[in-house]
């Protein structure tokens, strides 16, 4: 698999480029059912609330709320030891979805379900941008 | 719907959890071997007797794994399964194999997770053991795109954000949670086989242990140990002629609807509420009616989640459920009356099988100094994953 310093990488498939391509200039697209209306994430061939293949990926705001965090204080893997003590949060986005990434730009003061968070865009070396967030500010 | 209760666990066999195994080193096949011959011999059948299987992996194939184990024993079958389930693999073995023989396919099951030790390969085999746990980091896994670059991986940091999700909806006391793995340490203190036999523990004690993923603590973890179980599942007919109290199998229930937390539709109603909710239905009993519980424990919000979620409090108040009632043997609420995989041990795929087969020895009336008096029926629970796939079973004695 794909690995950046040593660490696992995203490997993008058809299906998920647009998503990734998207990431690397900035921009957040998500699929969205025209059959159903629902917004789904991770990229999938069909929805998973009907199966219709009706998905076409819309630009969203990516701002949204800390559903739940931990701090991992042992690394989860041992390409993560440099992270630690890792702030490791689900976010839920305004459209409803929920992702795992991680907070950065805060501090454990910030990890409480429900602070506001907007997205950052972490652009590595290989080309790949992560989705993290920061906890807004006002 | 479902089973009328008239197949029965006739015999068992479990090796003692061990923390650093130094005993002869063989291969899962043989493990196997080993466990059916003493697990037929509880039961005082014979291997001509045996006439289906339930497995789950072994280290040498990595598929048509139940043919080569019938192969390898000597068995000709009717009923072949593989279950992977992850922690809810022996409860979900239990219910397979007791549905197979309600239908007639067999009279005879075994069904086994071998869990010590193998020994070492060549260097060109391929690894038993990734650094991604439980985690896929195969290209076009989910996990491997969307969560395993985030660094999160494996069990401890998704049971944690379940806890923390927990808390912020319905309120959190450490003191509770600290409380399950206290009590059931108490139980392992009464069990010799128990790996912390003779090391109890306070609530205080697991608050100052060494804090892993926030809230959860070192003493709230399960700490895996070398073992491997193995149960005879048969028909009424054969069980009159086995040696010991069958204990039948008479509700089951299974559910699941996630792989990673992210993505469940609903995080803190957990997949055991359906599956208890069926097997409870089936049985045609109350929960009231449970003498012991015997619940999949990784972790202490494990056993806290499943208790309210199988319905023995109402949602929010477990809490309050477990700081009011004595979870030990001697208790008013007996929970892992062995002392759960918290403190018997954690024996890797054969982990959920402790559950299993203390609800046996209890209903036996074989449990020794943690016997719970008049133990005839137990709730059993089965967990993998990341409260991913759950499995819930009552069995009650003949």
């Amino acid at each position: 698999m794909a690995e950046l310093n040593g660490k696992p990488r995203p490997a993008p498939i058809p299906t998920t480029k647009p998503f990734w391509d998207a990431l690397s200039e900035d921009r957040i697209h998500l699929q969205h059912c025209a059959d159903c209306g629902s917004w789904v994430y991770y990229p999938r061939r069909r929805c998973p609330s009907c199966l219709s293949a009706a998905l076409d990926w819309q630009e969203v705001s990516g701002r949204g709320h800390l559903y739940s965090w931990t701090i991992g204080r042992q690394p989860t893997h041992p390409a993560f030891g440099d992270e630690g003590p890792q702030r490791l949060i689900v976010v839920e986005l305004e459209e409803g979805v929920r992702l795992t990434t991680t907070l950065v730009d805060g501090d454990d003061a910030d990890l409480v379900v429900g602070r506001a968070v907007e997205p950052v865009f972490d652009h590595g070396a290989d080309g790949m941008t992560l989705l993290r967030f920061r906890p807004t500010r006002d | 719907m479902g089973l009328r209760g008239d197949a029965a666990i006739v015999g068992m066999a479990e090796y003692r959890p061990e923390r650093h195994y130094r005993g002869e080193r063989i291969f899962m096949l043989e493990q196997w071997a080993d466990l059916a011959a003493l697990a037929l011999a509880d039961a005082g059948l014979r291997s001509s007797d045996v006439n289906g299987l339930v497995c789950a992996n072994i280290r040498e194939s990595e598929q048509f794994v139940p043919s080569t184990i019938a192969e390898y024993l000597g068995w000709r079958v009717n009923f072949a399964e593989r279950v992977d389930l992850g922690g809810a693999t022996p409860v979900g073995m239990v219910w397979r194999a007791a549905a197979a023989i309600e239908l007639g396919l067999c009279d005879v099951v075994v069904c086994a997770a071998p869990a010590r030790p193998t020994p070492s390969l060549p260097p060109d085999q391929p690894r038993a053991w990734s650094p991604f746990g439980a985690s896929s980091n195969i290209m076009g896994s989910p996990q491997a795109e969307f969560d395993i670059p985030y660094g999160n991986i494996a069990q401890n940091c998704g049971y944690a954000m379940i806890a923390n999700r927990y808390a912020a909806e319905y309120g959190y006391d450490p003191r509770a949670t600290a409380k399950i793995a206290a009590d059931q340490r108490t139980n392992a203190c009464a069990n010799p086989d128990a790996v912390f036999f003779g090391q109890p523990i306070t609530i205080d004690d697991v608050l100052a242990s060494k804090m892993v993923a926030d809230p959860l603590h070192v003493l709230e973890i399960v700490m895996p140990c070398a073992g491997g179980a193995a149960v005879v599942v048969a028909s009424k007919e054969v069980a009159r002629r086995t040696k010991h109290r069958p204990v039948y199998v008479t509700g089951f229930g299974e559910h699941l609807m996630h792989k990673t937390p992210t993505y469940s539709p609903d995080l803190l109603h957990t997949p055991i509420g359906p599956a208890a909710e069926q097997a409870f239905g089936m049985a045609g009993i109350d929960r009231s009616a449970i003498d012991a519980v015997q619940l999949y424990d990784c972790y202490t919000i494990t056993v806290l989640l499943s208790i309210e979620d199988s319905g023995f409090c109402a949602k929010g108040e477990g809490m309050s459920f477990v700081a009011e009632h004595d979870l030990t043997y001697r208790g008013d609420f007996p929970v892992n009356t062995h002392g759960g995989q918290l403190s018997f041990g954690q024996t890797g795929l054969a982990g959920g099988f402790t559950q299993v087969s203390e609800a046996v020895r209890q209903i036996r009336g074989d449990a020794g100094e943690h016997q719970v008096p008049g133990c005839d029926t137990v709730y059993c629970s089965g967990t993998g994953g990341i409260m991913s796939e759950q499995t819930a079973l009552i069995v009650q004695g003949g």
